[in-house]
């Protein structure tokens, strides 16, 4: 309990799509996550609209402060440090997130660490299963990132080691839901029809796995569009669509390749930890193969639980607490947010 | 007293201290695509300068447009989180009032913001103090007529010479004026200060999908 106390009290911002995720971290124990999402005011457009959501931004951003705090049950003069998103994201909405960070820094005179969302991604397994192993390999897959990352240290050195050349994971999820007429965020109704579906039903495609492509790298865009011809040529035959076995075979493509690459990335690295990150984590069929495969080979798999895996604030406090535990730097109050930021850039001064 | 007031609904983004009494210090630099960067450092440099804490401020005055969101936004949040951290109260003023206010003119007369787009945030005056025409956002043509002859304060009449021939200053609002403004309103008329809520007078850009478009040609 006094090692606990000892800690720092970390409050960390997350407002780089359209989730405004405040959260509270002392040491590595999560004591709020809070979360307000604009998610249904997008829906009827298909895909996160980014002035929506920088609007819904400034509207729940001190409300979701105060949610968390009174969930920690802390005062904002107990925080000892603050973190916030710098990049990668939408422009305006990262924006509303750095500025409120720094207003709150500045007003508590503690420090502020800009970060990188993607490392926060992956150090917020800490606050579930401890102290990361050095040397793992991340694969961040959600609607807007789908990469795979060598991570020597979390606060220091992330290299890329492979990415999506075009659409990201959970891009062509939404985009195969709407073909399917689903509806939106596609990730979680396509991971229920598929549960009835056979994956075996459709032979889809499995972009980037040919002798002469880049092992690492994924492409999902020839995917989807593969499905929409599939389920159009039906449609024009009057014929009608298997939906849940569309629906398990495209998912079936997608963590195929996902997990074929990610066990190879750990091979190449050395590394016996898999760590998986992003909303597409919470995918079932991804967390089993990733699993079976893993085991195989003899990697061990750590996912955090689903609501840490979307974004949320936890995961940028639960790096802020590591900044701090290591002693790095923090940030200057004029640092920039950067909406292309690169994942080699941790903390942004 | 200590009122810490700030404007990010232009390109200036201006920061000042006011005792109750005096503009203790003000600190402003143009350049829109920075305001994230700018402002932060902005309220610290005019806290230094006037040697005193971020604890000691007593309420925020804040710019709350019409002007760019992007912009607009960092200076709204900014003061909702200042107000929280520091339990003081937070008043919203139209920043084309600052600018009319600022113009010193007893005569009708128009403040002109560019709104990108080739348009313009833009209201009617009677005089410094009081607007006759809500907020509005306009193609420059559109109401060159309406305001023929009369003077046009801000960046617009600079931008669009032709539509508003008879250019008053001042080009951008301070943040020394916005504190001013609203220590007199706080006196005179205190129901006339806003909640700050960013006046955006435009919609987001979105559509709503069709149809879903054939991929195949054939
Ligand atoms: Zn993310």
């Amino acid at each position: 309990m006094t090692a606990l106390k000892d800690s720092p009290l970390v409050l960390g911002f997350e407002t780089s799509c359209d989730e405004t995720g405040v959260g509270i971290v002392r040491g590595n124990t999560l004591l709020a996550d809070a979360v307000a999402s604009s998610v249904d005011e997008h829906a009827r457009f298909g895909g996160v609209v980014p002035e929506v959501a920088s609007r819904a931004h400034l509207e729940a951003m001190v409300p979701t402060v105060q949610r968390a705090l009174a969930d920690a049950g802390v005062t904002l003069a107990d925080i000892d440090a603050i973190a916030v998103t710098a990049g990668p994201g939408l422009a305006g909405a990262l924006l509303v997130g750095a500025a409120a960070a720094k207003a709150y820094a500045l007003a508590l005179d503690k420090p502020i660490y800009g970060v990188n969302h993607l490392a926060a991604h992956i150090c917020v397994d800490q606050l579930e299963h401890g102290p990361l192993p050095e040397g793992c390999v991340a694969m961040l897959v959600s609607g807007g990132h789908s990469s795979l990352l060598f991570v020597p240290d979390v606060t220091g050195d992330v290299q890329p080691l492979g990415q999506t050349i075009d659409d990201a994971a959970g891009e062509a999820f939404d985009k195969v839901a709407r073909v399917l007429g689903l509806g939106f965020p596609g990730g979680p109704l396509i991971d229920k029809a598929a549960r009835e579906g056979d994956p075996e039903a459709i032979a889809f495609p499995r972009g980037l796995t040919g002798p002469r492509d880049a092992p690492l790298d994924f492409s999902f865009s020839g995917l989807k569009t593969s499905v929409a011809r599939w389920v159009e040529r039906r449609e024009r035959a009057g014929e009608k669509i298997p939906l849940a076995d569309v629906a398990a075979s495209f998912q079936e493509a997608v963590v195929d390749v996902l997990t074929r690459k990610a066990i190879l990335a750990c091979k190449e690295n050395g590394a016996d930890h898999l760590l998986i990150g992003g909303g597409v984590a919470a995918n079932s069929r991804l967390r089993v193969l990733a699993e079976e495969r893993a085991t195989k080979a003899g990697i061990r798999v750590r996912v955090p639980r689903p609501n840490l895996c979307t974004d949320n604030g936890a995961m940028v406090a639960a790096l802020g607490s590591e900044l701090v535990r290591r002693g790095r730097a923090p940030s200057h109050l004029d640092f920039p947010s950067d909406s292309s930021q690169s994942v080699v850039d941790v903390v942004v001064r | 007293m200590l009122l810490l007031a700030f404007d990010t609904a232009t390109p200036a983004i201006t920061v000042a201290l006011h005792d109750g009494t005096h503009v203790l210090a003000e600190s402003t630099t143009v350049d829109a695509r920075r305001t994230g960067e700018l402002l932060a450092p902005g309220i610290t440099a005019v806290l230094t300068a006037a040697g005193r804490k971020p604890g000691e401020l007593t309420g925020v005055a804040v710019g709350v447009g019409p002007g760019p969101f992007t912009g607009l936004r960092v200076g709204l949040v900014t003061a909702r989180a200042l107000g929280d951290a520091l339990g003081i109260p937070i008043h919203g003023v139209c920043t084309l009032d600052v600018v009319a206010y600022q113009t010193k003119t007893e005569e009708p007369f128009a403040v002109a913001t560019d709104a990108r787009r080739k348009e313009v945030y833009w209201a009617q005056y009677t005089d410094r103090f009081t607007r006759s025409t809500e907020p509005d956002v306009a193609h420059p043509s559109l109401i060159s007529e309406r305001l023929t002859g009369l003077p046009v304060a801000g960046e617009g009449a600079v931008l669009y010479p032709e539509a508003f021939p008879k250019a008053i200053g001042p080009r951008h609002p301070s943040a020394g004026a916005l504190a001013e403004l609203t220590i007199r309103r706080l006196q005179s008329d205190p129901d006339s200060l806003m909640f700050p809520e960013p006046l955006y007078l435009r919609r987001p850009d979105a559509v709503e999908p069709g149809t879903r478009k054939r991929v195949s040609t054939s």
